[in-house]
């Protein structure tokens, strides 16, 4: 295990530490100490390490995350595993907004709430949160799977394309051509497989799924008030 | 003779309204027949003030020019000194600016790559993501940062040679991308992460970031990213350059670019591209001005775009501030965009070379702004980076004459003192004298 405290290290000596592990690095394991809400900490990791980080962090944590695990040991800024490619990221705590935009891979895992733009235009990730999410959620969201163990907010889905929604409490409003959809059997297993990987002890009949209705893929004059 | 009788009353010639002109009509009558508005690519069509209301005075006893073709006049530049660990060197100040594969065929992505390369330049990536044919014939390639995020992942983000973070464009100042679904082929559509002939939007507003203060702590994460090793470049709209080059610079930014609204796009709404944003002209004198107010004028490079087609305009720009430009529809007509050998293919779609604009639709007839693979192999890369090559090198010859005409012995030192303007309107954006006095309107100190 690598101990690093981030208040005697600083960022950049941390983030390029992280950077030099390779495919093969017999360092695996991390721990980041006194964190303090600092922003990009391990963000662009691209190795098959584990990093702790004990205590909140600002924006941007794990950003493009690739391979790596992150766990954040607290709450966790803005834009916490954005853009992320593969991997896990684990957030103890609350995330705030933004958490996995566009995010192309991997698992994001927010184990309190998540607040707005959860999701937003995300292209392939799959996040899971333990309590509820705010508005704006999976806006254009591209595909990949957002699982809301509470409730969800205002205008969830607003013009998403093919990505899948699974919210098992209310939600407020659906957005922009959002709508209610069928749970077939395939559903039920993509989301008892992300449940069971996030340590969820729901159960997948208790989620409705939400997606694109498909109006708005071409633009027609008919639909110009959806807008 | 009966004057009273009508056949005798001479006939005024008929009258077309300015107002109601034949272009406003067929505007109407094909808004009236359709019920949507006009989406068209390329920029500005309406005349505007620009660099041709500006004039060089030339040498003379107080100024004593450059021998052409003996004494030496520099045209490299280097961005992103500021911060970054590798900035850029360029042998000439003209870029290629971005333009996404999507919008552009893969070969003509790839002409773009060579012509800039052969000409020591950069090229620039679009809305869409990087491809390979680029990032191989680019030399020295900027990787576009866009609200979309089509195509970002880290690998390419550090393959790149610098990175522009796109916060507006000229065309359309707080627009998004607009990619209709005839040109969404199975390439496109796996870069993009989206499924095939659907109409692509792009966001208008990045999707996890707002306002100058987040703007700060992005740039802090790409730069963790990439190791502080690239430039960051910000490129911005023609909308606010005193407060948005403020903002940029604020935010840590390497690099603005600033896009006035002569400047294409791909695809959006003609009404955007006509009525919002400001000209070229208008907005390079406050984004200088706002470097210069920091002290960071010549450490921050400031890159203009947005109607740049010649030698002259490079010079004019340079002349008031420009550490460098960059050119796309100018670029886009080197390799043979609009070309009149395709007239009756242009006569069949119902307009003419010059004028056609229905880049989106995909049927470009020089095989350029289209996916259509029959139509892109018509377009062959090797000759088209050789006319890129040609064109960039005729514009940089061109600067150099003027520049040392003079008296300027790096494009860098030509300077407002050295211009004239030949209209009140182009004197009082560019603050460069009317010609025959030493006013402008606005000139601090002055009655007028």
């Amino acid at each position: 295990m690598q101990t690093v405290d981030l208040q005697e290290t600083g960022l950049r000596a941390l983030n390029k530490m992280l950077h030099a592990q390779s495919e093969t690095t017999n360092q695996t394991a991390w721990e980041i100490l006194n964190p303090k809400g600092a922003h990009a900490i391990a963000c662009g990791l691209n190795a098959p390490i584990e990093v702790t980080v004990k205590g909140s962090t600002g924006y941007y944590c794990a950003g493009m995350n690739q391979h790596a695990t992150v766990n954040i040991h607290g709450s966790a800024g803005p834009g916490t595993a954005e853009n992320m490619m593969s991997g896990t990221v684990v957030i103890e705590g609350d995330a705030s907004q933004y958490a996995g935009a566009t995010g192309h891979g991997g698992l994001l895992v927010i184990k309190g709430n998540a607040s707005s733009r959860c999701g937003i235009s995300m292209k392939g990730i799959d996040i899971v949160v333990h309590g509820n999410i705010g508005h704006m959620s999976a806006f254009m969201a591209q595909s990949g799977n957002l699982v809301v163990c509470g409730d969800a907010g205002d205008a969830l889905g607003d013009s998403c394309y093919e990505a899948r929604l699974f919210v098992r409490g209310t939600v407020k409003s659906l957005g922009a051509d959002c709508e209610r959809k069928e749970m077939r059997p395939e559903h039920l297993e993509i989301l008892q497989d992300l449940l069971t990987r996030a340590g969820s002890d729901a159960k997948p009949e208790e989620f409705t799924r939400y997606g694109s209705a498909r109006n708005l893929y071409t633009f027609d004059v008919d639909n110009a008030a959806a807008y | 003779m009966n004057q009273h009788d009508p056949k005798n009353i001479p006939q005024t010639t008929p009258r077309q309204s300015a107002t109601f002109s034949p272009d406003v009509n067929s505007e109407i009558r094909r808004a009236a027949a359709t019920g949507i508005y006009d989406i068209r690519g390329g920029g500005a069509k309406r005349s505007l003030p620009s660099f041709d209301d500006l004039l060089f005075m030339g040498a003379s006893i107080s100024r004593y020019p450059l021998e052409g073709y003996r004494e030496k006049c520099e045209t490299s530049v280097t961005i992103g000194g500021l911060h970054a660990e590798n900035p850029i060197h360029l042998d000439i100040p003209i870029t290629i600016a971005g333009m996404s594969f999507g919008a552009l065929s893969g070969p003509a992505k790839e002409a773009l790559g060579r012509g800039a390369t052969a000409a020591g330049t950069s090229t620039t990536t679009g809305d869409g993501g990087m491809t390979s044919e680029e990032r191989g014939h680019s030399k020295t390639l900027v990787y576009q940062y866009l609200p979309s995020r089509y195509g970002m992942n880290p690998d390419d983000l550090r393959r790149a040679d610098a990175i522009e973070i796109v916060v507006g464009q000229g065309a359309k100042p707080g627009g998004g991308g607009m990619l209709l679904g005839q040109k969404i082929s199975d390439r496109v559509a796996e870069m993009r992460n989206l499924p095939k002939g659907i109409d692509q939007r792009s966001a208008c507003r990045h999707p996890d970031w707002t306002g100058p203060d987040d703007l700060e702590i992005k740039i802090l994460e790409l730069r963790e990213i990439t190791g502080w090793k690239v430039p960051i470049y910000v490129k911005i709209a023609g909308a606010r350059p005193y407060y948005d080059v403020t903002l940029a610079v604020k935010a840590g930014a390497d690099a603005v670019v600033l896009d006035g609204m002569q400047g294409g796009t791909a695809a959006t709404q003609d009404v955007f591209i006509e009525h919002v944003g400001q000209p070229t002209l208008a907005v390079i004198r406050p984004a200088v001005q706002a470097l210069q107010d920091l002290g960071m004028h010549r450490k921050v490079q400031l890159i203009l775009s947005g109607g740049i087609r010649s030698g002259a305009d490079v010079a004019k720009a340079m002349a008031l501030g420009a550490d460098a430009v960059a050119i796309g529809t100018a670029a886009l007509i080197a390799l043979g965009d609009n070309d009149p050998k395709y007239e009756a293919e242009y006569n069949a779609m119902g307009t003419t070379a010059g004028a056609y604009d229905d880049w989106h639709e995909g049927r470009d007839p020089a095989g350029i702004t289209t996916q259509d693979p029959e139509l892109s192999a018509r377009f062959d890369p090797i000759e088209g980076g050789r006319r890129l090559k040609n064109y960039l090198k005729v514009m940089t010859l061109e600067a150099q004459t003027i520049a040392r005409a003079c008296g300027k012995n790096h494009l860098h030192n030509l300077e407002p003192e050295d211009l004239v303007a030949l209209t009140m309107e182009a004197a009082a954006m560019a603050q460069i004298p009317l010609a025959g006095t030493d006013w402008y309107p606005g000139k601090p100190n002055t009655s007028y």
